[in-house]
């Protein structure tokens, strides 16, 4: 079997057994990611570090040691992780240069579970987009293609680098972020499993911050074992982010196999818009009858401010990413562009320093935050936030998860995005809600679209049930079989 | 006590409120691990959270919370179990993260009071609105270089207590008694060394005018302010300016103002209209501050006894007057000094002896109570050679001035230079009659009838004894032998 080809899972036992080795697994990577930049998947390989990290591995292993979840697994890396001496640009040209003198505690707690650092995957610029669009490095590339069209697909985003790295063959897993969907929609449009756990799971400390309140990281594999493996070895307390939980981490891998019999699915009524289309809907149906013919009951819920979730999101994610984007004025790293005063150096670097998109989050998150402006909107997104997630938790009292679609389409063209920044964001509105009420979600792949591309089911758990959201995910796995993968790759 | 101003149209009083910021005594910063400590190397003092690095977050350093707390039970606040930390968005190159965390709409403390005491010892309650706790900011040097501003970060995220008092003072006397009486406790509770030349404490002043009991003017707002001497002065510096625009038929505009030193003016740093718009919101990587009933308890249990209460005791328990009480409580030292000096002796020789020989010598070196050459036994050990007659209070003030220069012990003084009183009755009778004998003639006029040549004889005994003669003693003897 080609070795990038493996799952971390079997990676992990082939290394056990000693029929591959770290070296061999690196060596294989670095040689797919030499030979298909055109996705622009990485914005920074690290192929010397990923050796030196293999031959250590290897080396613990031989004396014994190396018993790490991740030990010798070559992994990517959002860019939007600091990484100790490797440049971190979080997509953006304002972070020219920067290199960071400490290491994030997701990618600390990585290394310490053996895992290899390949290199540093693209994003939208600061995680904020659906398509790797935004990204100063000039997009990441779907690797699949629609049936009968040789058109560029759009991987996602913002954690588009990772998706397209993992569903190529170019890394076992990445890290992805989530703030509004940015791990579930890339991992929808490129066939692989992306969750994003409860809110205060994995640290936020050392990764760039979009908006605090919605930010969390998680694992991008290709199947639902690997996501376990690997959210364990993410996940964590940490006293240094104060929104961290301090909650122990389970073995997810542990309960995996134990099936969906006797769970209640929740199928979300508010969920079916008018205009969704028609092969999602029928995906829908498909993953509701997997389960059933599993043993899960399935009952319709309600979730009643669900389409207040898109609205409220798009003002409390701006209002808090207008300020924690305040940091990068020119001053102390990354981008300068030198005037004559103080006023005239902010200006031209951020005018330099952001892109559009970037942009535009900030003025309306300055808008919204503004005297007079704030109880109208940023106060009132706060309530209905507070809504959403009431509206869970009732849910919950009397179901084991929610069952959705992750996305209302399949990738769209890189070169024929949605034509306007609303229709883009309408990519989240299945997400969103999720990120507003601090739970856990994943997609799933579980089909494909009438034009041959991948599309995505999400489970929603409760608050730090994680393991059960990958049980599911594991059944509607299981029942999909999907085995297709994107020609050649 | 309120002092009103005279104008062209009329009599005007001052309407002022201080929003005084106080360091907070801990070893590291409000939300980093970095030291506190003033006067390093610059950036030496700095975390990455200090410097606004990126995936950098804050975390609360509980010490600076407690600190807030005992702060606002000594001002007899209420401690709010629930308050939230905010962002106050701005840019400047001192503020790294672009933005400073501090308490907006929910401060950890609100509605305390404090009682200040005038010189005519008057006493007067001062509202406090609230007091919320928040980070400072770095520090913009602008002249290192003739063409760069240089930043140093030390000070970035140290944690300060903002206290916030109504409009409650009438006078810059009031509002300087206020920041003296803010000061004294927030040094007994050890929240603030109170050190407004390294900056521990500067003031903020909001003032405006009106015809007594009128309605409110508009206020101006002074920042800034980092010696007591200075805001009294800007405060009637600007109260002029004020009385002059609204009697020449002009309007106060609502602005910023900065105190020039040099010039002892007032001057506009920005309007309201140029004020910016902070766009406070809550703090998102910090949960909202709660605090267990429990940990406000142990910290009241541990508060020491405040200036206001020692006061009261002194007053009470000791016979001192007002004035005294209230020189010696003003400075926790001072009084702990007091109270070892005054221990089993007699409570107004003390007082007075601290405040008229010892607080007038340490003056005079410009010497604080922690430097005094004379430790508080040695000058219990003075005092009670005064009690129990060893030497005069007159020859105590010598031997003291003799014990703050050499640092020696008022015994061994005494000692060396042979300044014992003589309390022998014999001794003193022979002086006595030799003095008599020499003065045959005013003896005469005294027994005739001239009583005032009692005094007289006082000093020429005295004298002959070389100062050494118990006063009282000749008085008796004197009268006895004059009468006799």
């Amino acid at each position: 079997m080609t070795p990038t080809d493996l799952t971390i899972a079997q990676a992990r036992d082939l290394l056990a057994k000693g029929e591959i080795s770290s070296m061999e697994l690196v060596e294989a990577h670095i040689d797919a990611m030499e030979n298909n930049r055109d996705l622009n998947a990485y914005i920074t390989e690290t192929p010397e570090k990923a050796l030196a990290m293999a031959q250590d591995s290897d080396a613990r292993r031989a004396k014994g040691e190396g018993n790490g979840l991740l030990e010798g697994i070559p992994v990517a890396i959002k860019d939007l992780f600091c990484t100790a001496d490797t440049l971190t640009t979080a997509g953006s040209h304002i972070l020219d240069g920067f290199k960071p003198f400490y290491e994030s505690t997701v990618t600390t707690n990585m290394w310490r579970q053996g895992a290899v650092m390949l290199g540093k995957t693209n994003l939208d610029e600061f995680a904020m987009g659906s398509s790797n669009l935004t990204s100063y490095h000039g997009p990441a590339i779907n690797p699949w293609k629609a049936r009968g069209d040789n058109r560029a697909r759009v991987p996602g985003g913002s954690s588009g680098g990772s998706a397209s790295a993992v569903a190529g063959r170019l890394a076992l897993g990445a890290t992805g972020t989530d703030t509004g969907g940015s791990i579930r929609q890339p991992a929808a449009f490129t066939g692989t499993v992306g969750i994003k756990p409860t809110y205060g799971r994995c640290s936020r400390w050392g990764i760039v911050a979009f908006a605090s309140s919605l930010d969390q990281a998680g694992p991008m594999t290709r199947s639902v074992r690997d996501a376990a493996i690997m959210l364990r070895a993410m996940a964590g307390h940490d006293p240094k982010d104060s929104t961290s939980a301090d909650i122990a981490v389970p073995d997810f891998e542990a309960d995996l196999d134990k099936g969906v019999k006797g769970m209640t699915i929740g199928i979300p009524k508010e969920y079916r818009s008018d205009g969704m289309a028609p092969e999602i809907e029928a995906l829908w149906q498909q993953g509701i009858k997997w389960l059933e013919e599993q043993g899960a009951k399935t009952v319709e819920v309600s979730l009643p401010h669900t389409k207040y979730a898109l609205p409220a999101y798009y003002i409390v994610a701006p209002a808090e990413a207008s300020s924690n984007l305040s940091r990068y004025d020119g001053v102390k790293y990354g981008l300068r562009v030198e005037a004559d005063d103080l006023l005239s150096m902010y200006e031209k670097t951020r005018a330099a320093g952001f892109g559009e998109e970037v942009k535009r989050r900030i003025l309306i998150g300055t808008y919204v935050l503004s005297a007079g402006y704030y109880d109208a909107y940023y106060l009132k997104a706060q309530k209905v936030r507070t809504r959403i997630a009431e509206d869970f938790h009732h849910v919950f009292g009397h179901v084991d998860a929610i069952l959705t679609p992750a996305t209302p389409s399949a990738a769209f063209p890189s070169e024929d995005p949605p034509s306007d920044p609303v229709s883009m964001y309408l990519n989240d509105i299945f997400t969103v809600p999720v990120n507003l009420a601090g739970l856990p979600g994943m997609s799933v792949p579980a089909g494909l679209s009438g034009e041959g591309l991948p599309l995505g089911l999400q489970v929603i758990g409760k608050a730090f049930d994680e393991a059960t959201v990958l049980r599911v995910g594991r059944a509607i796995e299981q029942a999909a079989d999907f085995d297709v993968r994107p020609e050649g790759y | 006590m309120a002092s009103t101003i005279e104008g062209a149209t009329g009599t005007w009083e001052y309407v002022i409120g201080l929003e005084v910021h106080a360091q907070i005594v801990s070893n590291s910063k409000l939300f980093s691990g970095a030291s506190t400590e003033f006067g390093s190397e610059p950036n030496t003092q700095v975390s990455p959270v200090d410097a606004g690095m990126p995936g950098m977050l804050p975390v609360i350093n509980m010490t600076c919370i407690e600190q807030a707390v005992k702060t606002g039970l000594a001002i007899e606040g209420t401690i709010n179990r629930y308050s939230v930390f905010d962002r106050k968005n701005y840019f400047y190159p001192d503020l790294p993260q672009g933005y400073q965390i501090s308490q907006f709409k929910q401060p950890v403390v609100s509605e305390g009071r404090l009682v200040i005491e005038m010189e005519d010892g008057s006493e007067k309650v001062i509202g406090i609105e609230r007091l919320h706790v928040e980070q400072d900011a770095g520090k913009s040097l602008h002249d290192q270089d003739p063409s760069h501003s240089y930043v140093d970060l030390n000070r970035s995220g140290v944690g300060l207590m903002e206290i916030v008092s109504k409009p409650d003072l009438r006078s810059p006397e009031e509002a300087a008694a206020y920041v003296r009486k803010l000061r004294s406790i927030l040094r007994y509770v050890g929240t603030c060394d109170g050190n407004m030349q390294e900056g521990s404490m500067r003031v903020d002043a909001n003032v405006s005018v009106r015809k007594p009991g009128g309605e409110l003017g508009t206020r101006c707002e002074i920042k800034n302010l980092n010696s007591v001497r200075f805001m009294s002065r800007a405060l009637e510096y600007e109260a002029l300016r004020q009385i002059d625009i609204l009697e020449s038929g002009g309007k106060v505009d609502q602005e910023t103002r900065l105190f020039d030193v040099g010039r002892g003016e007032t001057r506009s740093m920005r309007s309201k209209e140029e004020a910016h718009d902070y766009r406070y919101f809550p703090d998102p990587d910090l949960l909202p501050l709660r605090l267990e009933q429990e940990l406000i308890n142990g910290i009241a249990a541990s508060m020491p006894e405040l200036p206001d209460a020692k006061r009261h005791r002194f007053m009470a328990e000791f016979g001192l007057s007002p004035y005294d009480a209230s020189v010696l409580v003003a400075e926790k030292e001072n009084a702990d000094f007091y109270e070892a000096v005054a221990e089993g002796r007699d409570k107004k020789l003390a007082a007075n002896w601290m405040i008229s020989e010892l607080f007038g010598l340490l003056n005079k070196a410009g010497k604080g109570i922690e430097e005094s050459p004379v430790s508080a036994a040695a000058l219990g050990e003075l005092l009670d050679l005064i009690s129990d007659d060893t030497i005069s209070g007159r020859t105590a003030k010598e031997v003291f001035a003799e014990m703050f220069e050499s640092g020696k012990a008022a015994g061994v003084i005494v000692e060396e230079k042979g300044l014992k009183q003589v309390t022998d009755t014999g001794a003193i009778e022979a002086v006595i009659d030799g003095v008599m004998a020499r003065e045959t003639q005013k003896v005469e006029e005294y027994r005739s009838g001239k009583d005032k040549l009692f005094g007289f004889f006082v000093g020429q005994v005295m004298r002959a004894s070389g100062g050494k003669a118990n006063p009282k003693m000749v008085n008796e003897v004197l009268k006895k032998k004059l009468d006799g």
